[in-house]
């Protein structure tokens, strides 16, 4: 092996920095009162509102309607990404499992079909998306925030790929097992799955807790607003009348990146033990 | 325990690909009949037609005195054994092999017991709790023996199960098969392309070619009575040396050679000569045999000593197939040396010159 050099270390302890210094920055800010924030701009020293800062973002009802807090917020955040990520998963592993295993007129096509919508984003079908949401009902409501989202040809694509990979002796041995469609689905698909499943919901949990387009048409009722939303709300309100407290919005984001981080820490050990151990 | 009857079986996959061409077989209760034949002829498919995994074109499978051409795999009473043993990857072994009795809805009692003996038969009751991937080649061939074991089955089926083992593997569970097979008295069905396999295995042998049956019969029939050049070549190593001749007056003309000495009394006009590698002695040059089937004169190309035995490698001075004669492992050939060699009466083998069927 080649031997590191001090310039390696260099290079690496540049990206750490590049990295690392923003969020240390709006952590570092986020404990001060908005007062000094307002004069000098951003801290580099840990301030002494911390404490109350926090509680604050995470307590105090703000809005027009004093009814959404920063923990209601952050329950919409939780509701909204696991949501997104546990029906996406869903839907695409049984619509995976379906073009895969099943023989049905126009498979191939459905197939294509599904992959071609990657090539359009939520944005550009968004207005005809809102129309149909708004048409069942399902305005400011967790469900019309999560469903129309969860289809997902990205999904559905890596559960193809994978579900290809998987030996056809297999099914057969199910099949001689008594197994049927469901339970080969659930007893040996699903398990096999474990690290695609794991990679695919660190993907789209972080992707649908910083959603923002959708849920700002979605949801008009505050109590349905995710923190992503919440960040934008507390400058907003504020401006004009008084200083704006940055030092919440900077604490707000701050908890807002911390639930993405925690479920790739969590995650991030099954993803690297199924990258190591070759199970098929 | 079952028959297993096949009556002109016929599998044609998409494409119009005629994988097996009106196959009949009385596969008798407690038997094993060992399905041999080359790459691409239709080995697997038969079997799986049997396992109910392939439908059936035309033609009826019987397991028993029921017909099957319906039946799902899991309800055929029968289990299968894979080439890459298709073991549930994120299974313990135990689990895999309980796993097709949870599914019929078996006590809990009767799942563990039947385990537990499979895992004493077999030699992997310190395996039980490991996942696959933790267990070797052969112990893994172990557990996809148990998986079919503990289901009491009517038919064991086995495609090529021990293709994926090293050389000295291979032998060691050929033999275990055989020694469990006989022991447990279940009918069986085995896939393999290796003619040594299916000799050692086989109470009968089903020679296939593509998609047809060649000749069923006991091993040492078939090596003895080849029913075709087909089979005359793919069973036996080294395989049989043919030689096309026509008829020549009262003899036989060697195409592309001499003439050779030996009868050409089937009326035909093209044959082609059978004899095995052993059955071809060495006399002193210039010897009269006037009783001997056949008498050749050839010049040694090379000398393969293999241990237990030796095969010599030559050909006619003028021109014709290449022969391989098994002489002592304590010959001295030389290269370019002449020898003289004949063969008994009974042990040459005439097939038609046209279709190759055995006259
Ligand atoms: N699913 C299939 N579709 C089309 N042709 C097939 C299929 N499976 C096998 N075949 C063809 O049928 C023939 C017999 O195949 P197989 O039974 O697998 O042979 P073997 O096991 O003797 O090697 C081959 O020519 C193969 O190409
Ligand atoms: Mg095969």
């Amino acid at each position: 092996m080649k031997r590191i050099k001090f310039s390696d270390h260099v290079i690496l302890l540049a990206g750490v920095f590049f990295m690392v210094a923003p969020v240390a920055l709006a952590f570092l800010t986020s404990t001060h009162d908005a007062v000094t924030i307002y004069k000098s701009g951003m801290q580099f020293t840990f301030g002494d509102q911390f404490l109350q800062n926090y509680e604050t973002v995470l307590t105090r009802a703000g809005g027009f309607t004093k009814e959404v807090d920063g923990l209601v917020m952050l329950k919409n955040s939780l509701i909204l990404g696991l949501g997104f990520a546990i029906g996406k998963i869903i839907i695409s592993m049984l619509a995976a499992y379906a073009i895969v295993y099943f023989r049905f007129p126009f498979a191939s096509l459905c197939f294509w079909v599904i992959f071609c919508t990657l090539l359009l984003p939520l944005e550009v079908r968004i207005l005809p998306s809102y129309e149909i949401v708004q048409g069942l009902g399902m305005v400011n409501t967790y469900s019309g925030l999560i469903v129309p989202l969860i289809a997902s040809a990205t999904g559905t694509f890596f559960f193809r790929q994978f579900f290809l990979s998987v030996p056809d002796e297999l099914l057969e041995a199910a099949r001689i097992d008594g197994a049927g469609p469901w339970k080969f689905f659930i007893d040996i698909l699903v398990p096999l799955s474990k690290t695609m499943i794991a990679a695919i919901f660190i993907i789209m949990f972080v992707y649908g807790w910083n959603q923002y387009l959708w849920p700002t048409l979605i949801t008009t009722e505050e109590s349905l607003f995710t923190l992503v939303r919440g960040i934008k709300q507390i400058m907003q309100v504020w401006i004009g009348a008084q200083i704006p407290d940055f030092n919440e919005a900077m604490a707000l984001a701050i908890l807002a990146m911390l639930p993405p981080v925690v479920i790739v820490v969590i995650f991030q050990s099954w993803f690297i033990k199924g990258l190591v151990e070759s199970d098929k | 325990m079952a028959t297993i009857t096949l009556d002109s079986v016929r599998k044609v996959y998409a494409g119009n690909v005629e994988a097996v061409k009106g196959v009949s077989i009385d596969i008798q209760d407690g038997e094993f009949i060992v399905l041999v034949g080359p790459s691409g002829c239709g080995k697997s498919t038969l079997l799986r037609m049997v396992a109910g995994l392939e439908d059936i074109t035309t033609g009826e499978v019987k397991i028993g005195e029921r017909v099957v051409n319906n039946v799902d795999p899991a309800d055929r009473d029968i289990a299968m054994v894979f080439q890459n043993y298709a073991l549930y990857p994120h299974m313990s072994v135990y689990n895999n092999l309980a796993y097709g009795l949870k599914n019929r809805g078996m006590a809990k009692g009767e799942i563990d017991r039947r385990v537990k003996e499979a895992a004493r038969i077999l030699e992997i009751g310190e395996y039980l709790d490991r996942k696959p991937r933790a267990l070797s080649g052969g112990q893994r061939q172990r557990v996809a023996m148990g998986r079919a074991i503990v289901r009491e089955p009517a038919a064991f089926l086995f495609d090529e199960p021990l293709s994926n083992l090293d050389a000295k593997l291979r032998v060691q569970m050929r033999v275990e098969i055989k020694r469990l097979q006989k022991s447990l008295g279940t009918t069986s069905v085995y896939v393999t392309h290796d003619q040594l396999e299916a000799m050692t295995l086989a109470d009968r042998l089903v020679v296939l070619n593509k998609g047809n049956i060649e000749q069923i019969g006991a091993p040492i029939e078939v090596y003895d009575r080849p029913a075709s050049t087909f089979v005359a070549s793919f069973i036996g190593s080294p395989a049989m040396n043919l030689l096309p001749v026509s008829a020549n007056g009262s003899g036989l003309q060697l195409e592309g050679g001499e003439g050779l000495s030996g009868p050409n009394t089937y009326g035909r006009d093209k044959y082609t000569v059978g004899i095995r590698p052993e059955h071809l002695r060495v006399v002193d040059a210039g010897s009269s045999h006037p009783d001997a089937g056949l008498s050749l004169d050839l010049v040694v190309n090379v000398l393969e000593p293999v241990g237990a035995e030796s095969f010599v490698y030559a050909s006619f001075a003028k021109g014709g197939p290449e022969m391989v004669i098994r002489v002592s492992n304590h010959a001295r050939y030389q290269p370019g040396e002449k020898l003289q060699l004949i063969a008994d009466a009974q042990d040459v083998h005439f097939f038609d010159g046209g279709n190759g069927k055995r006259i």
